[in-house]
């Protein structure tokens, strides 16, 4: 692929459409437009190769806004649609934009079965807590007891985490980054990029309309680095203004510690592995929430395992070397057959 | 059976013993049999071999397989009954019969739920060692039937098939169970005495069909053979039948399901056109087959991908559509419930993708494993919004095949979902298909746009279709979606009169289809009393129907519909030529209302929604009452 054009004489600019951009002003959306087009030319492949798929939803009109080969598909689907491109042409690199509602309430089934396939999609979802283009109604990841138009009591809908979705259906790429961190979502969307087989990255979105200030206690700069956890592979969960914070265990139980107290020192504390065999240690931390606990951010799980349109390709090769090429005149022959003369 | 000339002769050759021949034989012109038994009897299996073995004896021959939704539903019940019905003759046969000439039953319950069908007087194998006290109270039967002189009216043959078998593999070293699965090959060959048919060709397909488990397969020889033996050793059918061979057109015959024969189609269609093809599906009775076949065929450009759901089947399609390939998708009613909204996406998005709906017994989930032709109007008009969508529907077996290339060439050439009706009878029965020369077949064209030059992604050709390109083409990158779009860019467009000109070109395209169809054929009179307007399955019962009434001196011709949305040009024009249109359907009458709709012309609706096909006497009578 990469001996066709010069990718390396791409920008940015190429990866714009002369669509206007539809968001409301403020919109976390604009911020993950802008580092997936940053990131499009450096990857090395030519810009016919890319298709962005979408549902609906605000962040479903993402692949209007690419300039690349896209489909705005229907509501929770694009999992699906993306499934068949990506099966068809192995050879394109397959993206999904989808929100909360898009990928966990009417997508949900197929969200999950992209994973546990594993099939070469990117998947980036837009988490923004809230339906947006519905004008403000819970999702499933609206916090126990949020006032919504359909929940003027408060919401009884206990929320999950979408990246413990991802990873209870054997997701082999899982990470997580916020629409106002733009160094970290780079380095995320890169990882995700060049994984093999389904890469899912959650964005933690602000929707400034229904659901301002969400994230407030892990983006704002006087707080966050006492509420998130930046995941290094290899390295101990430290975190904090001082980096003197750190998880260590307790039986099962993470405890948040402070290191030189208590006679803690950076040995005691849990070491962050994303290649781990089993998705123990990233499912533990999927469940980490403020303000008990801080968020992590970064790749919670990141193994290498048989991709889906690879396997497949695979069976396309056995059955032909085992048969040879089928040829239509022996398939209609093959079987009991009988001359009338 | 119809007894043609009364001639009996005396058996000139015999196969198996050789011994030298005693009964009397009668020429026939044709017979239905119906194996019927419990769901685990192998029934399914035994009706196959016997009609292969009258196909090869050059005859032609419709089947109707008839089971319960069941797996294995309890054994013995009346609910766990399944059948096989073939009709096979010395002419053309266009069904499987009305009434069974012949029933082999396996066991009480069978008897009791098929015997009303049989033809008085006709004859009964029964499986005696089955007709157990046990049995027969699953049955509900007071006394046995065997011995209290209930079938009277019929020829009665009772024989201990299953305790026959072992006997006759006693020394063959197999277990209890293997045995009891031959007991098949023994019924088999009783049919294969009584009519006449010799053993050695059937013996060279069990041992071809078993030739990794030689052991079974001679243990199936001897089964053949002894079942043959008996019948003929205790004279226990007074006479033998003979059927001559039908004059069938010379070529090289298969047997061929209707699910089979689509499948086939598909392979053929990618082979044609070089583009590879693509199944999304999600398994659903009774179209699952068409997914088995293709699934097994990845030697050709053929992918396969069993969908988490329905919607995911369609979704999955219309995105291998979108990369370049012969996206579609198989189903049955509920399933095609879930894929609506689907529909509509392939319609906005102008890609080329074929729909399959297997018909079955509906609303719901209504009769999963009985045909019904109740989905017509659902594959019109069932979709939110103005969703014009071609449909087809396949009138037998093999015209699936042809029906698949040509749902494939519509799709392609127009841009556009096309979906294709079959039903469960159609898909699960056999009949002999002549094979094609693949090089006879019509080429399907498929251009992809590779100049960016001027491009536009709405820009439409003298056919109203849009240009099909691929990604991975440069300097054509674009957008595609479910909200209206510009007439000419496809960029998103909310523009009134944008709308009113999308919604008229989208329901132009698909009219526009109606010139791209052959002139009906009809059979019978160019004009008279009566014409009967039918589509898909019922065409065989209609044929015959209309044989037997212009016969009988009757001006009735029939016409059977191919495309069904939109209809055939010249369809107007032939309805005004007849005094009374008769339209036989297996639902309450869409066809019925689609006609008086578009034509403005009162038709005569014939229904039936039992789970069951026509039979040739219910078209025959409304015809004669008609006249």
């Amino acid at each position: 692929m990469t001996d066709m054009t010069e990718p390396a004489t791409l920008t940015k600019k190429d990866f714009e459409t002369n669509q206007d951009v539809r968001w409301c002003p403020g919109c976390g959306d604009y911020a993950v437009l802008a580092q997936v087009q940053k990131l499009m030319p450096t990857l090395g492949i030519p810009r016919e190769n890319f298709a962005f798929i979408s549902g609906i939803g605000c962040s479903s009109r993402f692949p209007y806004y690419m300039e690349t080969y896209g489909m705005h598909s229907i509501h929770g689907r694009a999992p699906a649609v993306a499934s068949g491109l990506k099966l068809a042409r192995p050879e394109l690199s397959v993206w999904v934009v989808t929100g909360d509602g898009d990928a966990l309430a009417i997508g949900g089934n197929h969200f999950i079965h992209a994973m546990r396939r594993n099939i070469g999609l990117k998947i980036i979802l837009l988490n923004n807590r809230i339906y947006g283009l519905t004008k403000g109604q819970y999702s499933p990841t609206s916090q126990l007891g949020m006032k919504t138009k359909t929940t003027p009591q408060g919401s009884i809908d206990r929320p999950f985490s979408p990246v413990a979705v991802a990873l209870g259906a054997g997701a082999t790429f899982v990470a997580r980054t916020v629409d106002s961190d733009l160094a970290h979502m780079a380095q995320v969307l890169r990882r995700a990029a060049e994984h093999e087989g389904t890469a899912f990255v959650e964005v933690y979105q602000n929707c400034i309309v229904f659901n301002d200030g969400a994230y407030d206690a892990i983006t704002d700069k006087a707080v966050r680095d006492d509420a998130r956890l930046l995941l290094e592979h290899g390295k101990p969960l430290l975190y904090g203004k001082g980096r003197d914070k750190g998880i260590r265990l307790r039986g099962l139980e993470p405890e948040a510690v402070t290191v030189g107290e208590d006679g803690v020192t950076e040995a005691d504390l849990v070491v962050h592995d994303e290649a781990a065999d089993h998705s123990g240690l990233a499912f533990f931390l999927s469940q980490f929430d403020a303000p008990k606990l801080p968020v992590p951010l970064g790749v919670f799980r990141a193994v290498s395992a048989p991709a889906y349109e690879d396997m497949n390709n695979q069976l396309h090769a056995d059955a032909e070397a085992r048969r040879g090429r089928g040829d239509l005149a022996g398939l209609f022959n093959s079987g009991d057959t009988w001359t009338i003369d | 059976m119809s007894v043609s000339a009364g001639t009996a002769e005396v058996e000139a050759k015999r196969a198996g013993n050789g011994r030298a021949p005693r009964r009397p034989v009668e020429e026939l012109d044709s017979v239905v049999i119906r194996f019927v038994g419990d769901s685990g009897d192998g029934m399914q299996l035994t009706g196959n071999e016997f009609s292969k073995a009258i196909a090869k004896a050059g005859h032609d021959f419709a089947t109707h397989p008839d089971y319960p939704s069941e797996i294995r539903a309890p054994t013995g019940t009346l609910f766990g009954v399944s059948g096989y019905q073939i009709q096979f003759a010395s002419r053309q046969v266009f069904t499987s019969g009305d009434a069974p000439d012949v029933l082999v039953a396996m066991n009480p319950a069978a008897l009791k739920t098929n015997l009303a069908d049989v033809k008085h007087g006709g004859i009964i194998i029964a499986n005696g060692g089955a007709f157990t006290d046990n049995n027969l109270a699953k049955a509900g039967y007071k006394s046995n039937p065997l011995e209290d002189g209930s079938l009277g009216g019929y020829r009665l043959y009772r024989i201990d098939i299953s305790d026959l078998t072992a006997h006759a593999l006693k020394d063959a070293g197999l277990s209890k169970k293997d045995v009891g699965r031959c007991k098949n090959y023994y019924a088999l060959g009783l049919m294969l005495s009584l009519y006449s048919r010799p053993l050695e060709r059937e013996e060279e397909d069990i041992r071809r069909k078993f030739a990794r488990k030689p052991e079974i397969a001679g243990a199936n020889v001897l089964a053949l053979r002894a079942g043959y033996a008996y019948a003929d050793a205790t004279e226990m059918f007074i006479t033998a039948y003979r059927v001559r061979s039908a004059d069938i057109r010379p070529g090289t015959y298969r047997s061929l399901t209707g699910n089979h024969a689509a499948a086939l189609g598909f392979v053929a269609a990618s082979e044609l056109s070089g583009v590879p093809l693509f199944l999304g599906s999600y398994p659903i009775t009774p179209a699952t087959d068409i997914l088995h076949e293709l699934s097994a065929l990845k030697h050709f450009n053929v992918t396969t991908f069993q969908a988490e759901d329905e919607i995911a089947g369609i979704c999955s399609a219309i995105g291998a559509a979108y990369g370049g390939v012969l996206g579609m998708t198989t189903t049955s009613g509920p399933g095609m419930a879930l894929k609506t909204e689907a529909l509509g996406l392939a319609v906005m998005l102008e890609l080329p993708l074929v729909i399959v709906n297997v018909q079955r017994g509906g609303p719901s989930t209504g009769l999963p494993t009985k045909i019904e032709q109740s989905d017509l109007l659902q594959a019109v008009y069932g979709r939110n919004g103005e969703c014009p969508i071609p449909v087809i529907a396949s009138s037998s077996p093999a015209d699936c095949f042809d029906c698949a290339i040509e749902a494939f060439r519509l799709a392609v050439k127009y841009m556009t979902p096309v979906i294709l009706l079959s039903d469960g009878g159609i898909g699960n029965a056999a009949e002999p298909w002549r094979i094609p020369d693949p090089a006879s077949l019509p080429k399907l064209e498929v251009k992809f746009r590779t100049d960016a030059e001027g491009f536009q992604a709405y820009a439409r050709d003298a056919n109203l279709a849009r240009a099909w390109v691929r990604p991975g083409t440069p300097g054509m990158e674009h957008r595609i979606g479910g909200l209206e779009k510009d007439f000419l860019t496809g960029n998103i467009s909310h523009d009134p009169d944008n709308h009113q000109r999308m919604v008229e070109v989208r329901a132009a395209k698909v009219a526009g289809i109606a010139g791209d169809i052959p002139p009906l054929r009809v059979e019978g009179p160019e004009k008279g009393d009566l014409l009967i307007v039918g589509w898909g399955s019922t065409y065989g019962s209609i044929v015959q129907a209309r044989e037997q009434a212009a016969a009988e001196g009757y001006s009735v011709a029939h016409v059977h519909l191919r495309h069904l949305n939109p209809f055939p040009q010249d369809l107007g024009d032939l309805l005004k030529r007849y005094r009374t249109v008769l339209v036989p359907e297996m639902n309450l009458g869409q066809l019925s209302r689609l006609l008086r709709e578009r034509y403005l012309r009162e038709v005569v609706p014939l229904n039936k929604v039992q789970g069951k096909p026509f039979k040739v006497s219910e078209i025959h009578d409304r015809i004669v009452e008609l006249m």
